[in-house]
């Protein structure tokens, strides 16, 4: 089983957001997500400064298995990026929520943040497929 | 239900994730396969290979068929426990299967096929045997271990004790020997030196909790698919299948036209393509971000081919591909990855052996 800490929100794509306050959003992808794609290769992540909009593709998790898109959960600027990746991408595999974060988002409206699902609903993601 | 290995139950307690593999309930990975990999090339590893389809082949025309089965000639075979490189061919050139034969006299063999072509395999097998004096008999109570890496010698001597391992001891790559209940062959299917040891299955648990033992890692199809990729070896239904000839493989060293007068199935095909001419398999290299994948298209001087193989090569550090392009393609190439064109560097498709870069 893997874990789905109860603090953050997710989206269905398997990226979770935790609140950092002061309208900051730090995302990466889940436990789950994680093990589906296998030993993590490299990591492309958006440039800092850009404009997202939910639900675009900013960023590849690229595994021995696939690449793979990483969406943006909301939509605002990317204020942040884990430069840590370029040299120790496996850290995705062995720390999703902590040390593998992949960006953080200043978001354009929080109230985007309610589309997101808890912890319970994003576990019936996974259960489904 | 899927097959089970008589090692499934050790997989589990490993830790192993497990897959389906054509049929088979195989083991991915243990944890990470990249680390796995990194096992093999330095020290150690491990894989069940006891899915393999293990075929015995005996009778007065054992050679004569095999002759005219295969693509290489078994009468270059002198030595008893010698093992060969070959392919068998469908009447149109495609290759059915690449396998190993193990030469044991001219009236016994041993072939060991791929399990992801077993039913096809058995089929044509008994189909062209019925012209010969020949029995073919599949050997479903026979398990398989590969164990590969530069410690390989010395932790399996550790395991048989110096008294079984005096006739294993400093035997040259591609040969064989009985020891005991215990077939021990010199191949592989990673780039390093090591066995392929078949046990009867009662046996096989017993042989890998003692290889465990010595510290030898187990290791899954995830790096045993990345090894063989960087020591530029095929995987049958990806790099070819019955569409494709061996000359169009990179396995035309293991064809023999000599002598001219030897009859195999698929002779005429394969003499009129190498009169014509016909695509090729090399080895593509990308220094640069991003992972080569099955199926990506090549565009080259003078046509376009496709990656057969491609991955992240975890002993480079970058990624690594095997495609079928047009002949005479130039020492670069352009590959079309997620909607971007990337130049790419062709060369031979041999990567990486014995732990080191060949490029």
């Amino acid at each position: 089983m893997s874990t789905i800490p109860k603090e953050l929100k997710y989206a269905s794509t398997h990226e979770w957001v935790r609140n950092e306050g002061d309208g900051i959003y730090t995302v990466g992808i889940t436990e789950h997500a994680q093990d589906l794609l296998g030993d993590m290769v490299f990591v492309e992540l958006p440039e800092i400064g850009a404009n997202v909009a939910a639900g675009d593709d900013v960023a590849v998790a690229e595994s021995v298995k696939a690449a793979s898109d990483i969406y943006a959960p909301i939509a605002g600027e990317i204020v942040a990026i884990n430069d840590e990746l370029e040299d120790a991408p496996e850290t995705v595999n062995s720390d999703p929520y902590g040390d593998g974060w992949l960006f953080k988002i200043k978001a354009d409206d929080v109230s985007e943040l309610d589309a997101l699902l808890d912890a319970a609903g994003y576990q019936a993601v996974i259960d489904e497929d | 239900m899927a097959n089970r290995t008589p090692l499934y139950d050790a997989h589990l307690s490993a830790g192993a994730k497990m897959v389906d593999f054509h049929g088979w309930d195989m083991p991915l990975n243990y944890g990470s396969q990249i680390e796995e990999h990194h096992a093999v090339r330095t020290h150690c590893g491990m894989f069940d290979v006891s899915h393999m389809t293990v075929v015995d082949v005996k009778g007065e025309q054992a050679q004569a068929y095999l002759r005219y089965l295969l693509v290489n000639d078994v009468a270059k075979l002198t030595t008893p426990g010698k093992a060969q490189y070959s392919s068998m061919l469908n009447p149109q050139g495609g290759v059915i299967d690449d396998l190993i034969v193990y030469f044991f006299s001219s009236t016994d063999y041993r072939l060991v096929v791929n399990s992801a072509t077993r039913d096809r395999d058995m089929q044509w097998l008994t189909e062209i045997a019925s012209g010969f004096n020949v029995t073919i008999t599949e050997r479903p109570d026979l398990a398989m271990i590969a164990l590969q890496g530069p410690q390989a010698e010395a932790l399996f001597a550790e395991v048989l004790g110096a008294h079984n391992f005096a006739s294993v001891a400093g035997m040259k790559p591609f040969m064989s020997v009985q020891v005991g209940e215990l077939f021990i062959a010199t191949t592989g299917y990673t780039g390093e030196r090591g066995y392929e040891i078949t046990v009867p299955a009662s046996g096989v648990v017993t042989l890998w909790n003692q290889l465990i033992d010595t510290g030898v890692a187990p290791c899954g199809l995830g790096a045993r698919d990345t090894l063989r990729l960087e020591a530029g070896m095929n995987l049958y239904g990806q790099d070819m299948d019955e569409s494709v000839s061996p000359l169009q493989a990179n396995m035309g060293w293991s064809v023999a036209f000599e002598p001219s007068d030897r009859d195999f199935i698929g002779r005429a095909v394969l003499e009129q393509q190498k009169a014509d001419g016909h695509s090729v398999l090399v080895g593509l290299v990308m220094e640069s971000k991003g992972v080569l994948r099955h199926g990506q298209r090549v565009l080259v001087n003078g046509g376009e081919g496709v990656i057969t193989s491609g991955s992240f090569s975890p002993t480079l550090g970058y990624s690594i591909a095997m495609a079928r392009v047009p002949a005479g393609t130039d020492s670069q190439a352009e590959v079309e990855i997620r909607g971007k064109m990337v130049t790419v560097k062709v060369v031979k498709p041999s990567f990486v052996r014995n732990g080191k870069s060949v490029l």
